[in-house]
């Protein structure tokens, strides 16, 4: 069983702290690592595949210290971020290359599994210069796989992906989750994570700021108020209208900006009310925009409760 | 030496055209070793200035730079040598072997234009043919190795290798005496004057200086790129 251990790392670069005395474990299963842009995802990960050291604390893989460890790399498999991978190699040969590295014994049978597993076959003798987005993560995804690693970490891995990719990606690392390999992605979509990971871990801001089951953290951001953005032919009415219902918990009218600013309590009882108000009074919507929809603020809400 | 390390700094050396750039140089001295052989200057006068300052004083420099930085350079800036490190191999593996791929390709593309220049300008007349392509030999294995070195520490590596080829070595090296000593164009010289016939080639630094100078600094420069690179951080966006 491999298990990546954090204990209280901070790292830090001039007076920037990129990460703030986080401690977590990250064990067999998929775990998704979750946070908005720049909130030290990619540290953390460069500090658990050995590409930077961590400023105070210590990261270990099964007790043994990930940083200027070479020997680890036999259990990490590693799909970083950037696209940069040698293209002028045909993928078949880049992923030979990696088992060969690897100094695994038969390393052409090795990359023939792994190519087989990302499902790279047709493509495997042209150079990956000239692959989409999608089929160089799956290439480095089988350079990753190629020595049967017990730990995977993935950087980011859905960006640019078309949907089609993502889905085949996730079905992909499932299987490698089911497997009991050690499976950690990072991304700041909460979809993304939300269709593969059961387990997740948040950072904010550098701060390691909810652990656990998805679903929990998940109910944690749902229930919690939501602003929205309205106007219409007739604000007033419709705020008369909204108000007598139990899902909202108070609606202001904006002047300045000629606009409702509702706070709802309920989010799937007010999203199926305010059309159906509106309809029935005969008011006509123009916009329905959620006012605090971003990542950043979902995150803020999650850390303040 | 890993041999998938050295397939893949090869390719990634020469490959894509840039192998026909590289010839660029040591084309260049053969047109002009053969451009001199029909003059009527005198000959060995003129071997020596053509394979001392353009061939060991500009070329090699020039060639060890290119290459010294760029078996390693190019793949950490564009973050593919990730691919090398997360791999159980040592590190000192890893810079051992593109060593050796920068030493020999520097050696084809400048020593042997440099053997067969001079044999086209002068023959085996006063050894000079072979003691300057000794002499390349030994300055293009310390170029490869320190210009290695900072293709591992530095982001400018290009601009820090030029600044001491051209302005430390060709320019300072004019002018301040003492900068000769710290010169692997002249510790490259200084070998070649104890291979040609006596007084054929001048050398500012003794042998008995520039042999430890030059094994020191290659060693060193070799060892501090593997502590380097074994610690080296990658970048990122965040």
């Amino acid at each position: 069983m491999a298990v990546i251990t954090i204990d209280k790392v901070s790292r830090w670069f001039g007076n920037v702290v990129a990460v703030n005395d986080v401690s977590m474990e990250i064990g067999p299963g998929v775990t998704g690592l979750l946070g908005p842009n720049g909130a030290g995802k990619s540290t953390l990960i460069h500090m658990m595949s050995g590409f930077l050291a961590p400023s105070s604390g210590s990261v270990t893989l099964d007790g043994a210290p990930i940083w200027r460890n070479q020997a680890v790399y036999r259990q990490i498999g590693l799909v970083p971020e950037r696209e940069s991978m040698y293209d002028y190699l045909t993928g078949w040969d880049f992923v030979l290359a990696n088992a060969e590295l690897h100094g695994l014994a038969d390393p052409a049978a090795a990359a023939k599994r792994a190519i087989g597993l990302v499902e790279m076959e047709y493509a495997q003798d042209r150079q990956t210069g000239t692959y989409s987005k999608g089929m160089k993560q799956r290439v480095k995804m089988a350079s990753a796989l190629v020595h049967d690693p017990a730990v995977l970490l993935l950087d980011e891995p859905f960006n640019g992906m078309d949907p089609r990719q993502r889905l085949q990606l996730m079905d992909l690392l499932r299987r490698f989750g089911a497997d009991g390999r050690t499976v950690l992605f990072s991304s700041h979509i909460l979809e993304e994570v939300e269709q593969l990971a059961r387990h997740i871990e948040v950072v904010v801001a550098g701060r390691h700021a909810a652990s656990g089951d998805f679903r929990k953290i998940r109910r944690l951001m749902t229930d919690r108020p939501h602003r929205y953005l309205v106007r219409s032919s007739d604000d007033r009415r419709l705020a008369a209208a909204l108000i007598a219902d139990s899902s909202t918990a108070g609606i202001e009218l904006d002047w300045q900006e000629r606009a409702l600013r509702i706070q709802a309590i309920n989010f799937p009882q007010f999203t199926a009310l305010l059309p159906k108000v509106a309809k029935e009074a005969g008011i006509r919507l123009y916009t329905v925009s959620p006012a605090d929809e971003s990542l950043e603020s979902v995150f803020s809400y999650l850390v303040s409760s | 030496m890993n041999l998938t390390v050295a397939r893949l700094t090869v390719r990634g050396l020469l490959g894509r055209r840039r192998g026909i750039l590289l010839l660029v140089a040591p084309v260049l001295l053969l047109v002009v070793s053969l451009i001199a052989k029909n003059s009527d200057a005198d000959q060995q006068a003129l071997a020596t200035d053509i394979l001392g300052r353009l061939s060991l004083g500009t070329l090699v420099p020039l060639l060890g730079l290119v290459i010294g930085t760029g078996v390693i350079a190019t793949e950490i800036d564009d973050g593919s040598i990730v691919y090398l490190l997360a791999k159980p191999l040592p590190r000192w593996k890893i810079i051992t072997t593109k060593l050796a791929v920068a030493i020999g390709v520097t050696w084809l593309f400048a020593a042997v234009p440099s053997l067969l220049a001079g044999q086209i300008m002068v023959g085996t007349q006063d050894n000079l043919a072979l003691a300057f392509t000794v002499g390349t030999l030994v300055a293009g294995a310390v170029y490869s190795a320190v210009f290695l070195l900072l293709g591992v520490v530095s982001r400018n590596a290009v601009v820090i290798g030029l600044a001491y080829a051209l302005v430390w070595e060709s320019l300072v090296g004019n002018f301040v005496d003492g900068a000769r000593t710290l010169s692997i164009q002249q510790w490259g010289r200084s070998v070649a004057h104890t291979i040609a016939t006596d007084g054929a080639i001048t050398a500012p630094v003794a042998l008995g200086v520039a042999v430890p100078l030059l094994i020191v600094v290659s060693l060193a420069a070799t060892a501090l790129a593997t502590v380097k690179l074994a610690g080296l951080t990658l970048s990122y966006d965040e």
